[in-house]
């Protein structure tokens, strides 16, 4: 499909922004000078914290609005808290923060079995959409999941009358 | 009301939640009228993006009804058809003020590398997402804008992330009447920079991927060539060699943290999680791209680190421009675009899907089934 001639000149809207005085090409920022007034701007109104938010400790000063969903909480929020001493530019900051995400999956578990609610973990991950439109692949690997899952029992349970 | 709810990696839901509220003078409440699963959506299904907290609701590209709005809010009405740019800009900040809208310094408490964004974990904000029956926005008079009448509400969802995205990949590009354009990736971003990258005069464009379905579709949608880069020796060999040895004039990176195509990168970045996701696509793009041209870059990455050959930059002067697409600045242009029939976005739609079935809608795109290359979520 390689364009040997002039054909794509036929393309709808072919080269339509190429005037350079139509824009700029190269979106840097409309230098206006404002950078050197700093952080020198008329403030929006300021959103009212209702909940603990984690800062940034490179931010001078509360953003005007921000997400109140989901403050932290638990062992994840604790951790989270712990990440937000460090810098953006420090792994303490992100690998804390990664890990925390990890541990707030368990607190979503836990959380919902302390709700009598048992996560559908299978639906969660959208097995449905795999039995429609993969199912061989499903199939090949509930069936390969299930035979060494039978070979492992197997074998343990050998390995137990051996050891009696 | 019912929302699109995370769970963990690879693990979502949709449950009920309490109804958004207005929190600040200039926030609206939008009901959802449809609401896309964008590809930057799966690094963070994928468990790739720090603080993503159980329980946060996704989705950055959206439209709907203004139903209430805070008491500074004057020139939208409730009733209202907006859409809805996936950047949070005040309007007022320095960077704001400069067209950067996507660097707006007043939605983003958790990080200063990034502006706020809906439903993109704390660390743009820890704002939910549309992808809900319900959602609140803030800066309701800044960023988004009534859908005109004539705009099919499909175009219009894609008007707030894909389209421009795709165009402001193209537009860093810097791209002249005669150019060889090389876009990495062809997702529904790569699929839109192909297609744009006509408009700025490109005589070639080229998408290189590994997903047959979607090559085909690049061709079809993008009128562009498409390579299986399983199926050629080395990607950048290929570009070097059909451009006579000289190589692209400018290389687009749509791809992000999640590339496939080299082992090293795929260990480090996504198994051990060593590096901020697997740059193999950037790395790529770098060393396909001729001396002293341009790499645009509008694939997601992490926070931290990436292995990518920065030696290679320096010695061969190369350009690269990255941001976060400014859809407000881009809104009136694009629609434009879209009025003169020069793109019709919607084509790119592979799947509506009700929002109750949230789980398998992410499944479908992120294992890419059913040939999906788009998927809608009606509320």
């Amino acid at each position: 499909m390689e364009n040997t001639s002039n054909n794509y000149q036929n393309i709808p809207g072919w080269g339509v922004d190429t005037d350079p005085n139509d824009n700029p090409n190269y979106p840097i920022k409309n230098y206006n000078g404002d950078d050197h007034q700093r952080l020198d701007w008329t403030r929006p109104p300021l959103q009212p914290v209702t909940v603990e938010i984690l800062e940034s400790v490179e931010q001078a000063r509360m953003p005007a609005v921000f997400g109140t969903k989901l403050p932290p909480s638990g062992v994840s929020g604790m951790l989270r808290r712990y990440a937000f001493k460090y810098d953006e530019s420090e792994y303490g900051h992100w690998l804390n923060l990664l890990l925390a995400d990890r541990i707030n999956v368990v607190e979503g578990i836990l959380h919902d079995l302390s709700h009598f609610r048992i996560p559908n973990i299978f639906a969660e991950k959208g097995m449905k959409a795999d039995w429609k439109y993969n199912r061989k692949e499903l199939v090949t690997k509930i069936i390969v999941a299930t035979a060494v899952t039978t070979a492992i029992v197997f074998w343990l349970k050998k390995k137990d009358r051996k050891s009696g | 009301m019912l929302a699109m709810n995370y769970r963990g990696p690879f693990r979502v839901r949709a449950q009920q939640k309490p109804l958004p509220e207005i929190q600040h003078p200039e926030d609206v409440i939008v009901k959802v009228d449809r609401a896309c699963i964008c590809g930057s959506d799966l690094h963070i299904y994928h468990g790739l993006v720090p603080d993503t907290r159980v329980g946060t609701t996704f989705g950055h590209e959206f439209i709907g009804e203004v139903v209430e709005k805070g008491a500074d809010v004057n020139k939208l009405n409730i009733g209202d058809r907006i859409l809805v740019p996936f950047n949070i800009s005040c309007g007022r900040c320095a960077f704001c003020k400069q067209g950067l809208y996507s660097n707006c310094h007043e939605s983003n408490p958790e990080a200063t590398a990034a502006g706020g964004i809906f439903g993109y974990s704390h660390t743009c904000g820890g704002f939910d997402g549309g992808q809900a029956e319900y959602a609140r926005v803030p800066y309701g008079e800044v960023g988004p804008m009534v859908i005109p009448p004539d705009i099919h509400p499909d175009d219009a969802v894609l008007l707030t992330d894909v389209f421009p995205t795709g165009y402001q990949a193209a537009e860093m590009g810097g791209i002249k009447k005669g150019d060889t354009v090389v876009v990495f990736g062809a997702g529904p971003i790569g699929i839109m920079a192909a297609r744009c990258a006509w408009f700025f005069g490109a005589a070639r464009v080229i998408v290189i991927d590994r997903i047959e379905y979607r090559l085909e579709f690049a061709r079809n949608f993008s009128h562009c060539e498409a390579y299986n880069f399983e199926s050629l020796e080395d990607p950048v060999l290929f570009i070097k060699k059909t451009t006579g040895y000289f190589g692209a004039d400018v290389c687009i990176d749509a791809v992000g943290c999640e590339a496939a195509g080299s082992a090293l990168q795929w260990i480090t970045g996504r198994v051990l999680m060593m590096q901020a996701g697997s740059a193999t696509a950037l790395h790529w793009a770098i060393n396909s791209v001729k001396k002293g041209g341009i790499v645009s870059i509008v694939g997601v990455y992490g926070p931290t680190d990436n292995l990518v050959p920065i030696g290679n930059v320096v010695n061969k002067g190369i350009t690269i421009r990255a941001d976060q697409c400014s859809v407000k600045r881009l809104l009136p242009k694009l629609i434009h675009h879209i009025r003169e029939g020069y793109i019709e976005p919607r084509q790119i739609i592979s799947h509506h899907i009700p929002l109750k079935e949230v789980s398998d809608a992410y499944h479908i795109f992120s294992a890419k089934l059913d040939n999906c290359i788009k998927t809608v979520l009606i509320p």
